[in-house]
């Protein structure tokens, strides 16, 4: 029972991590109706910057993890820039033809600058807490809280802001925001330099509590996806939810079956939902359908 | 076997939410066999969301359509379409990187081709079907003109001209009903008098059945016999050209004035 | 260069030519972005693979485990084909690690990294494939059959439809046509030439592990079909030959040491397929016309 508990508690770190991913590609779905297959990447390069900053740059970690996030909001506004907004008008294959591009070339890139050994912050002299029966290390507690902070920002913005408000006035539709007067590439810029570094405190986290590979782009596209897709696409907070889920059915799941599946679990919940309630929890039903008019 | 109906489409208490909004409102309808049967109202008034209702692109929140007696709410936009409903959209949708000729073959329904393996090996029946759907195209285009275009790529028409491979496409599986959304919009004066005439020529030679949506008033009232008005997915008036013109209700919804 | 290794590249030419053509029929004539190719092709050679050493005759293996793609490929399209196009994208990517950890994770029959050594020779009717030179038939002969269906596919009323839902697939259905049963039956068909391919590298090379069958395939395939033009079989043939051609020429160049060549190769592969779709859209050699007289 408390080894159950203890992978409970788990699946929520895990969950705040995949979150922080999957809002940003629930937010970019949103603003351009479809799927930045560089995210996960992206994160992973924003996990590598807040490596090198750490353990190259000496600099501490609160400041390289806002400077990872910083560095990765460039990148992402860029990539943006450079292989989507060329391609807005052109048949929806196209951009995803070259965000699939994206993500090799940054895979691609950190390998050939990092090597592809698997690299680990060492954060010595962090020992863990012992809660009840429950341990949880200083990173771990980290991800809970900064996952939380940044969540109840992101609502403040997309809310009470007049950016949040365009942002959603481009999700309903780009043309009629145009019409209204709002400069949609710049917001476009905006989604993405916000989903970006949202993208490189989930990697960078991830790479804190676990370790990084120049290759853990992919896991993470899939495992955002699988929570968006739960929580309703375009729905951010349905994504949130549908990555507390995922964090947590995937870690108590190695309960029931062997930890080297527990990737696959994701996957597992993300084919089932499809099949159940492919408009996810929250989503509206026409969505998701093929005959958008 | 009971006559056929007078009523070829009738459309019993249409609602549609889009969350909190209410799109269409109990709207009831119904289109004569063989008549041209217009659909106006201001912007946003939903009569594009009552098309893509009644040809199964939106799933109704309540009401019933029923089509030559059979209930068709709820199906697939392909079922519905195959029961003899063909329509366009309201931008035109014409398949850009194939040709005209190919556009037009598509829009012929049960094409024994369009069966993966019989495709295939093509097979005899497949090649003299295929025969009698390009003879057909060709006469279809050389009503309206665009028979020098056949092997055109459609992006490389004019918008004018794609509109009319869109209108033909429909034509090409013999429907019973054509819904047309917006037919005029975009092009220019001359043209918008060679559709309505091609239309005019399809009812009266060959019984077909209109149901229009337009925002030009004076073609609606030049084309139709009955006009339905939609103001905020409710219909407030139905008559002919004339009671619609005297229609106070109209005029206010509108903002405009009828041309005689 | 000496012969053996012209005829060992034409055989990988025949391999890789059967699975551009099929992802061509999939992508490049339907619109449908699967990122799975290289997964359903790994189904088919560990199929194959498993069936011949187990001592199943090598055409049964063959008709089975290109059945096997297909099974998959149909499970995999009934949720997603009815959907938006992204579901199909990310679904199908999430295969491929699904495969991956299956062939990796299932050591009982796959015996994981390891690999499966010792895969028999293709027979045919008492007639060993057992050299190069004898393999390189088969392979052209599968090539042919495949090319000469694919070509029939595309110009068939079938093909007529496949284009039409790539261009509007809304337009497709308000044309009585049920666009999910010609999504289905494109998949299917796509992913048993994939399965095929997939049996014949088994029993060229004779030794299958896990890593033949990354997702960087699939994505080798993409620069290829995207190249040759989409929807064009004779283009993603011609592409083909000569990315074989470089793919192998590049590891003759000499590299610095710290230079990963799988690194530079994906890099420069990333930036050419970002390049291609933005300004070449319709490939080298664009799609061909069909002209009715």
């Amino acid at each position: 029972m408390e080894i159950f508990v203890q992978l409970l508690v788990n699946g929520v770190i895990a969950g705040g991590t995949y979150a922080l991913a999957a809002v940003g590609y629930s937010m970019v779905y949103g603003a351009l109706k479809f799927i930045n297959f560089a995210h996960g990447s992206i994160a992973m390069v924003g996990a590598y910057i807040a490596f090198v900053l750490v353990t190259m740059g000496n600099v501490p970690l609160v400041p390289a993890f806002l400077g990872s996030m910083l560095l990765t909001a460039m990148l992402g506004v860029m990539v943006e820039r450079v292989a989507y907004r060329p391609l807005r008008r052109a048949p929806k294959l196209a951009s995803l033809t070259t965000a699939i591009a994206v993500s090799f070339v940054l895979d691609a890139a950190v390998m050939i600058i990092m090597g592809a050994d698997i690299r680990t912050f060492s954060l010595t002299g962090l020992r863990s807490y012992q809660i009840g029966p429950i341990y949880i290390t200083p990173v771990q507690g980290a991800i809970i809280l900064t996952s939380l902070a940044f969540m109840v920002g992101l609502y403040w913005l997309l809310t009470r802001t007049k950016l949040g408000k365009a942002i959603r006035a481009v999700a309903d539709g780009i043309s009629l925001a145009e019409v209204s007067g709002i400069d949609t590439n710049l917001i476009i810029s905006a989604v993405f330099a916000i989903g970006s570094a949202l993208a490189a405190a989930s990697g960078a986290l991830i790479g804190m509590d676990t370790n990084l590979q120049p290759t853990m782009g992919f896991i993470i596209t899939v495992k955002a996806f699988a929570a968006v897709v739960l929580g309703g696409l375009g729905n951010v907070w349905g994504a949130v939810v549908g990555a507390f889920l995922i964090g947590i059915v995937e870690n108590t799941g190695v309960w029931f079956i062997p930890p080297v599946w527990k990737d696959s679990i994701a996957y597992g919940i993300l084919i089932l939902a499809l099949f159940l309630r492919p408009s996810g929890i929250f989503g509206k039903k026409e969505e998701a359908q093929v005959t958008v008019l | 076997m009971k006559a056929p109906d007078a009523t070829l489409l009738k459309v019993e208490g249409l609602t549609k939410d889009f969350g909190g909004l209410r799109a269409v409102d109990r709207c009831s309808f119904e289109v004569p066999r063989g008549s041209i049967f217009g659909l106006i109202g201001p912007n946003g008034s939903g009569k594009t969301t009552v098309f893509n209702l009644v040809t199964g692109f939106l799933e109704p929140t309540e009401g019933r359509v029923f089509f030559n007696g059979h209930d068709i709410t709820g199906l697939r936009p392909h079922q519905i379409a195959r029961y003899g409903i063909a329509r366009t959209f309201q931008l035109v949708r014409t398949f850009n990187r194939i040709t005209v000729m190919e556009n037009l073959l598509l829009g012929v329904h049960h094409q024994p081709g369009e069966n993966l393996l019989w495709g295939v090996l093509r097979t005899p029946h497949v090649h003299r079907q295929e025969r009698r759907a390009i003879d057909r195209a060709r006469e279809l285009l050389a009503i309206v003109g665009l028979e020098h275009a056949a092997n055109e790529y459609c992006g490389n028409l004019s918008y004018a001209e794609q509109k009319m491979v869109e209108l033909t496409r429909a034509l090409m599986s013999d429907p019973q009903l054509v819904m047309l959304d917006e037919p005029t919009s975009g092009i220019n004066p001359t043209l918008v008098n060679r559709i309505l005439d091609y239309i005019r020529h399809l009812r009266e030679e060959q019984g077909k059945t209109f149901l229009v949506v337009e925002h030009d008033m004076r073609v609606i009232m030049n084309l139709c016999d009955r006009i339905a008005v939609l103001d905020y997915g409710q219909k407030i008036a139905e008559g002919t050209p004339a009671e619609i013109c005297a229609n106070a209700a109209v005029i206010d919804a509108y903002l405009g004035t009828c041309a005689s | 260069m000496e012969l053996a290794l012209i005829v060992h590249l034409l055989v990988v030419f025949t391999i890789y030519g059967i699975l551009a053509i099929s992802l061509n029929l999939v992508v490049g004539a339907t619109g449908l972005f699967n990122l799975g190719h290289a997964a359903f092709y790994g189904i088919g050679a560990y199929t194959s693979a498993l069936l011949v050493k187990a001592g199943v005759p090598w055409l049964l293996a063959v008709l089975t485990s290109m059945a096997t793609a297909s099974c998959v490929a149909f499970i995999i399209g009934i949720p997603t084909l009815r959907l938006v196009g992204d579901y199909l994208a990310v679904v199908t990517m999430g295969l491929g690690e699904i495969t991956r950890a299956v062939f990796k994770n299932w050591i009982s029959l796959t015996r994981g990294p390891m690999g499966l050594p010792g895969i028999p020779h293709a027979s045919v009717l008492g007639i060993e494939f057992d050299t190069a030179e004898k393999f390189l038939i088969l392979g052209v002969v599968c090539l042919v059959i495949v090319f000469v269906v694919a070509e029939r596919v595309l110009y068939s009323p079938f093909g007529r439809v496949l284009k039409g839902i790539r261009e509007d697939e809304a337009a497709v259905q308000a044309l009585g046509k049920n666009t999910y049963r010609y999504k289905m039956g494109v998949l299917i068909l796509g992913s048993a030439m994939a399965g095929l391919a997939g049996s014949l590298f088994a029993h060229y090379i004779t030794f299958i592990d896990p890593s033949s069958f990354v997702m960087w395939l699939t994505f080798f395939l993409f620069l290829i079909i995207v190249l040759g033009g989409l929807g064009n079989n004779l283009g993603a043939v011609v592409v083909t030959v000569v990315f074989v051609a470089l793919r192998e020429g590049l590891r003759f160049v000499g590299l610095p040491l710290w230079l990963n060549p799988a690194a530079l190769q994906q890099l420069i592969f990333g930036i050419l397929l970002i390049i291609a779709t933005i300004f070449v859209p319709r490939g080298l050699i664009p799609e061909r016309k069909v002209v009715y007289e």
